[in-house]
């Protein structure tokens, strides 16, 4: 394989501390090393910024809630479907795009690294086509669990053992990486035409409350030592007031400690905070508790969180949260999508129009970039838009833009239609700081690679880790000053490494790379409860035959397995 | 104001999709800037001046544009799609999408279009003196954005789905219809000189529907509430006058619910 050596770059490196310093970066098979021999091709990063290769660690890009919104919604991709010249395939879609354009997107953008957000168990096989199918990047997928049934009768007991039994065999059989939580019990509750709105709302028929379910999953995940933590997604999303079920549901951590051998230090990572973030009691009053929250996260080093920055476009919503879309269908009357997914979760599809002229709208705005803003340790907070949900991945260059710079937020945040309604319910225009190229290296890389339990490979530039390393037209002395230009710059990188290959150059495609798919294989001790109690539910319940649930080899033919030995 | 006259050359195999072909993209070009504007068939592009001799000069902007389009356009779709002002005349049928998303301008087309054309229409004036196909004037497949302004025009017969969710603008159609007129409608104006077959103005919520001719089969969801005269396309007559479509929901305004207007000529 051959040698690169970046010279003169401004390196950025959480992992090894390095604030914009000059350095030069080596590669060699895949790997950054101390040196390389004299023969090595150069690379001159001079006035460019070197960082890893970034990590989206929530994104709902593959599978088959993404691709019911790419069946209906042709209107979503009507005018980019042009082949472009170069070895890329046509590209389509701008809230859900194909997924070749996922993948070209990502890697022009600088990002080596995705995880799909919300992989329902019984459509694994989808999920992994999808992931199969898109180019560059790593990717891996989050089961979910909140409001499966199995889960739901073993945590009612509180038999964490078998929780964590079962939650290995859902992991080996769908080829996923941890445990993610969708508004715990509330989409079983909606299967009955209910919802789980605080976390103490029982659950019909299983008698469970959605605290019990998430404090039982915390207890699992550690039992295990999964790399990644408990992912939550919590009750109440995107409704006036539902702070205090965010405070509520967070604090539900203390006393958990996390237990991996994978440098993991959370026990939960709560996602797309902006949504949780509330107050007011109906959508004429609703006000920012960004602050609110970010206090109690702040103090609690057990908790990671990402944001889920609104883009203010029009975008397409999906979520196994169904009955939040459903309520946001009667909101906005577009067309919506329902599905139910037998014993283990469900979903739903609605567009949706981020609009700057609509106050609420550019409130969420606002508590976006507040709950970033607001973050002391940038090693616990991410940056994503739940893409799609807040708005598209592509966007992220923008959002940097007005995380970086107060003059460009500020820009936005005065001509809004409603800029002194949206100033007086956001703490935003009295916020001064401006992230930082190392604080972005921390909520972009590394942050996310420790969250995820990747930060011994990923996220840094140190010798040993894999050479995925993306490099922007930035000089840090002369750091853009307009939106336009912060946002050109992160969209398209000088030059994007993944396993030390090129594939991007200039924003331009070069090489397709070698994409893995990550999964997690954790061995438990034989439980005989946990596997009779699978096979009657095939039996009794399933539409599918045992024998045709798992995900065969073939579907994920480059795998990069994580093993987790909770035999004991 | 500059004329630029493109004639058909080569009549294309398989359908061209000429995006580049309106006053917006001419514009401060010559000829033979013109002639290297992409056009794409599939996945692969070719351009304007392979299918077409172009002769004269664009105006600096593209209200100072008109373009006059010679030879058989009936492959070629896009023609007019998006543009904002200047001016089209195509001596030809023309294929799908013609003059969609038009927000300004005029277009004439002297011949027939294919289905899918003036869709989202915002504005400026679309002329078909032929005949059209399907879905002329409605939304794109998937969207809840019909016709929401400009006038669109048609001389001969118009096929299904008209006008599906028109939110505002004027559509006559001088001929006839089939089924499916301005379904989903929530505003605008549509005037059918000719018959209609069934199913006028289903789950329309707002908008006026004017019917000169018969209507095969009338919707149920419509009720009659009197006689009126009134004066539509030039045309002074009596009307009798219906509101609807009852089965779906209706916005109020100071207490009043508000429905849509269907007026059948008596």
């Amino acid at each position: 394989m051959s040698e690169y050596i970046i010279k003169n770059g401004h390196v950025f490196d959480p992992v090894q501390g390095i604030k914009g310093d000059k350095k030069d970066i080596a590669i060699k098979d895949g790997k950054i090393v101390d040196k390389v021999g004299s023969s090595a091709k150069t690379i001159d990063a001079k006035g460019k910024t070197v960082m890893a290769g970034a990590l989206d660690i929530h994104a709902h890009v593959a599978g088959p809630k993404v691709n019911a919104g790419r069946w209906y919604r042709p209107e979503d991709k009507h005018f980019d479907s042009h082949k472009v010249p170069g070895i890329t395939r046509i590209e389509g879609g701008k809230s859900i795009p194909t997924v070749f354009k996922t993948g070209y997107a990502y890697a022009r953008m600088g990002f080596t690294f995705v995880m799909e957000a919300a992989m329902p168990p019984m459509y694994a096989r989808h999920v992994h086509e999808e992931i199969h199918d898109t180019p560059i990047i790593d990717e891996a997928a989050l089961p979910v669990f909140g409001n499966n049934w199995f889960i739901l009768e073993y945590l009612k007991n509180q038999e964490i053992e078998n929780t964590a039994a079962y939650i290995a065999w859902i992991l080996r059989q769908t080829k996923g990486y941890g445990v993610k939580v969708v508004n715990p019990g509330g989409t079983e509750a909606w299967a009955w035409g209910l919802n789980c709105l605080t976390i103490h709302d029982p659950v019909p028929y299983f008698d469970i409350t959605p605290s019990e379910i998430v404090t039982g999953l915390m207890k699992a995940n550690e039992y295990l030592g999964l790399p990644h933590s408990m992912h939550i997604h919590q009750n109440d999303l995107g409704n006036p007031g539902n702070y205090t079920v965010t405070l509520d549901t967070l604090k539900l951590a203390e006393g958990i400690k996390p237990k991996n051998n994978f440098g993991r230090e959370q026990v939960m990572h709560s996602t797309h905070l902006q949504f949780h973030s509330y107050g007011g009691d109906s959508f004429a009053n609703i006000d920012s508790k960004a602050k609110e929250v970010m206090d109690y996260v702040n103090k609690n080093k057990n908790i990671t969180m990402d944001t889920g920055n609104v883009t203010l476009d029009e975008t397409t919503t999906m979520t196994a949260d169904g009955p939040f879309e459903h309520h946001l269908h009667a909101l906005n009357h577009l067309k919506w999508f329902n599905v139910d997914v037998e014993l283990e979760t469900g979903a739903g599809v609605v567009p949706y129009i981020y609009s700057p002229n609509v106050s609420v709208n550019a409130i969420q705005w606002a508590i976006g970039l507040e709950l970033a803003l607001f973050a002391k340790d940038p090693m616990r907070c991410f940056i994503t838009t739940d893409h799609p949900n807040a708005g598209p991945f592509t966007r992220y260059p923008r959002v940097y833009s007005w995380l970086m710079s107060k003059k460009v937020r500020d820009e936005r945040l005065n001509t809004f239609k409603n800029a002194d309604k949206v100033i007086g319910a956001t703490y935003l225009a009295e916020i001064d700081r401006e992230i930082t190229l190392y604080e972005l290296a921390q909520m972009t890389r590394a942050g996310p690679a420790k969250a995820l339990g990747l930060g011994k490979d990923y996220g840094g530039l140190a010798p040993g880790m894999n050479a995925d390393i993306a490099i922007y037209n930035i000089d840090p002395d002369k750091f853009p000053s307009t939106g336009a230009d912060i946002e050109k710059a992160f969209a398209n990188v000088a030059y994007l490494f993944k396993d030390g290959k090129i594939c991007v150059e200039e924003g331009k495609i070069v090489d397709m790379g070698n994409k893995h798919t990550f999964w997690v294989d954790a061995k438990v001790k034989e439980n005989k409860q946990v596997m009779h109690d699978i096979r009657e539910k095939f039996l009794k319940y399933y539409s599918v035959n045992e024998n045709n649930y798992p995900v065969p080899e073939s579907y994920a033919p480059h795998q990069h397995i994580l093993t987790v030995d909770a035999v004991q | 104001m500059d004329t630029i006259t493109l004639t058909v050359k080569k009549v294309p195999e398989i359908y061209l999709e000429c995006e580049s072909l309106n006053p917006d993209t001419f514009a401060g070009k010559t000829g033979d800037q013109i002639a290297k504007l992409p056009a794409y068939q599939g996945k692969e592009m070719s351009t304007l001046g392979e299918y077409f001799t172009i002769s004269g000069n664009a105006g600096a902007t593209a209200a100072e544009t008109k373009i006059i389009v010679n030879g058989d356009c009936s492959k070629m779709k896009y023609i007019g799609a998006k543009m904002t002002a200047g001016e089209i005349v195509v001596n030809s049928d023309c294929d799908m999408y013609t003059g969609s998303w038009m927000s300004g301008g005029k277009l004439l087309v002297k011949g027939n279009v294919h289905s899918f054309c003036g869709l989202a229409l915002k504005g400026g004036e679309f002329i078909i003196e032929g005949n059209a196909g399907n879905y002329l004037g409605a939304a794109y497949r998937g969207d809840w954005r019909g016709m929401s302004g400009g006038v669109l025009r048609v001389k001969g017969n118009a096929g299904s789905d008209v006008a599906t969710f028109m939110t505002g603008g004027e559509m006559i159609i001088e001929g006839n219809v089939d089924i499916h007129l301005g379904t989903h409608m929530e505003g605008g104006k549509i005037v059918l000189k000719g018959n209609a077959n069934r199913r006028v103005g289903g789950q329309l919520v707002k908008g006026e529907i004017y019917v000169f001719g018969k209507i095969n089969v009338m919707m149920p969801g419509y009720k009659k509430t009197g006689e009126v005269d009134l004066e539509v396309d030039g045309t002074k007559a009596r009307f009798t006058e219906y509101i609807g479509d009852l089965g779906e929901r209706h916005p109020k305004r100071k207490g009043e619910t508000v429905y849509g207007k269907l007026y059948m000529k008596k």
